[in-house]
């Protein structure tokens, strides 16, 4: 990918892919989107016309005084509000894994915008594989940090039960990238040879 | 909204300003109201602070709220004792910037701060109005200030910005006028009166008019219903706080006395405070003022003026990008009320932005320092002003 302009490299190594996927000039809705690290980069440098929803309230506050379009809510409430088709594309990054109605909410996606970008962590990486087959224990690694009774990642997916579950319900994966990197890491690198082991975090295009 | 006034603690400010008056439909063009009344002619009191710039693109409108007036920032003379009501807010460098702006504050007709309202002089009778002022709305006053903005030459408004009774006012400025407001700051505010408040406002009413002294509003050559306009003030008081910052300020304890003195004195801090603040409002506030204003707001209904009584349809008509913010603790216009504005502005497709701010103070939140709200709206206008001339 083109990383080229140096701001590029000071975010998220999964929000640089995000942001390389995403043509200029589109309208694009963030979905968690934190302190609003991806929305400025995309309108800086993409000219996009990117808005946010985020629920802590400082997080939306930092977004506003940078003078991005942000509001404070539940994602899985406030994407039920839009016209058909306002994006063209939506991302939720990172999050998928603690929504609780992960399939209402793609739907919803999918209503609202052309194009959904969906990152997540891989629950069948080897690290996870391997603590499960030989301790017994639910996995606890760097990009699944807790214990099985405070995770808010309530949702184990993989990257195979993602392909699945699109095509169940009917959607299309137009690009998918499997990368290995921690959480909040600039610096990654794309997995080609047997992703669903060996990457940490699965990120995909997906349309009708 | 209640009195915060402080000095800027870093002694910054936008200086010694003047109260001006601008008056138009002189008789017989009278402006014609919502009612169907006539008024005229009509004086409307505001500020100025910085300078309109060379394309006519920087100016800002602050909508004051209930008892509010014309001076929103800076002193009107050295030795003044007070600042404007919204001083931390309005001035160089800060939030709303007068170094970058050209900044109005109108005060409402209606009001008894310099526009006309009932204490004005009819000029059919050459006596105060009294009763005989029509009941004017918020949209009235809007229509008010916008002759204000054409008189200053602004052509467009960079941006509408008001708490309150101040917000359906910025409000009905992004429906009235679509195309002159780019953008819009409705604080702790509303698009409807809830039961509630037109509930507490009609209990104020009643404290006014039960008064004997407001004698069917005629009492400008006489005793004045201080007494009724105390206790109003006292109701909107209490609305202004909440139970956590009554609990914080006042608790149970008791006013400069170590037990309860029994009898009907005020025992109690809270009884004190809400006495004191009471007297205060009566030596600077009308009491058919407060009438005429409450009524207009309870009047207020964007939703059925705009839009058959649907928030998405009256929104349809807006074009402005949007800031809401809104109060944990308000009671009088919780939150709710906010987030029902902000969905059907999403509805329409409208550039918003929202935040619900965590604040113990209840309503009056918007008035007091508060270093989150500060930033919120200079990233807002900074990026409004730079989206506008590109």
């Amino acid at each position: 990918m083109s990383a080229g302009k140096t701001q590029h490299n000071h975010m998220r190594y999964d929000l640089q892919i995000i942001a390389s996927w995403i043509d200029p000039g589109s309208r694009v809705l963030d979905l968690g989107c934190g302190s609003g690290e991806l929305l400025r980069f995309l309108i800086n440098n993409k000219q996009v016309h990117g808005s946010g929803i985020e629920m802590e309230e400082d997080k939306v506050a930092a977004c506003i005084e940078k003078g991005l379009t942000v509001l404070q809510g539940d994602i899985n409430v406030e994407v039920l509000d839009y016209p058909d088709l306002s994006f063209d594309y939506v991302i939720l990054s990172q999050t998928l894994q603690q929504v609780y109605a992960p399939d209402k909410l793609i739907g919803a996606i999918m209503r609202i915008a052309k194009r959904g970008i969906v990152s997540f962590p891989n629950f069948s990486h080897w690290a996870c594989r391997m603590q499960l087959l030989y301790t017994g224990y639910a996995p606890v690694t760097k990009q699944l940090p807790y214990q099985w009774y405070n995770t808010p990642n309530i949702r184990v997916i993989t990257i195979k039960d993602f392909r699945k579950f699109i095509d169940e319900v009917g959607l299309k994966i137009l690009k998918e990238v499997a990368i290995n990197t921690h959480s909040q890491n600039r610096y990654g690198k794309i997995i080609k040879f047997l992703p669903n082991v060996r990457a940490t975090y699965g990120i995909f295009l997906i349309g009708n | 909204m209640s009195e915060y006034i402080e000095h800027d603690k870093q002694g910054v400010s936008v200086g010694i300003v003047e109260k001006k008056l601008f008056t138009f439909a002189e008789p017989p063009d009278e402006m014609v109201l919502e009612n169907g009344a006539r008024l005229g002619p009509v004086t409307i009191a505001y500020e100025t602070y910085g300078t309109l710039n060379a394309d006519k693109s920087n100016a800002i409108l602050i909508l004051h709220a209930l008892s509010g007036d014309s001076h929103a920032a800076g002193y009107y003379s050295k030795n003044d004792e007070k600042p404007g009501w919204w001083d931390i807010m309005v001035g160089p460098g800060k939030g709303i910037d007068t170094d970058k702006y050209f900044v109005v504050c109108s005060n409402i007709i209606g009001s008894c701060m310099g526009s006309t309202g009932p204490c004005s002089t009819n000029p059919k009778t050459v006596q105060p109005y009294a009763l005989d002022f029509p009941v004017v709305t918020i949209g009235d006053m809007v229509r008010s200030q916008k002759e204000l903005m054409d008189y200053l030459g602004a052509k467009q408004i960079l941006c509408v910005v008001g708490g309150s009774i101040g917000g359906m006012q910025v409000l009905e400025w992004t429906l009235r006028y679509p195309q002159m407001v780019k953008s819009a700051i409705p604080l702790a505010t509303t698009t409807k009166h809830s039961a509630l408040t037109i509930a507490f406002n009609e209990v104020a009413r009643q404290a006014i008019m039960a008064d004997p002294a407001w004698n069917n509003g005629n009492y400008y050559y006489g005793p004045k219903p201080n007494l009724g306009l105390a206790v109003a003030r006292m109701i909107g008081h209490i609305t202004y706080l909440s139970d956590e910052s009554m609990r914080l300020k006042f608790g149970r304890r008791l006013q400069d006395k170590s037990d309860f003195s029994f009898n009907f004195d005020a025992d109690f801090q809270v009884e004190s405070y809400l006495r004191y603040q009471g007297k205060k409002f009566v030596d600077r506030f009308d009491a058919n003022s407060f009438l005429y204003i409450t009524k207009a707001a309870d009047y207020y209904d964007m939703e059925k003026q705009y839009g058959d009584g649907s928030a998405v349809k009256a929104f349809a008509k807006a074009s402005a990008k949007f800031l809401v913010v809104s109060f944990t603790s308000d009671w009088l216009y919780p939150t709710y009320q906010s987030r029902s504005m902000v969905k059907a502005m999403k509805k329409n497709g409208l550039d918003v932005s929202f935040l619900e701010i965590e604040a113990e103070w209840g309503h009056d939140a918007f008035l007091l320092p508060n270093e989150r709200l500060t930033n919120l709206i200079r990233g807002f206008l900074e990026r409004v002003c730079r989206e506008n001339t590109t």
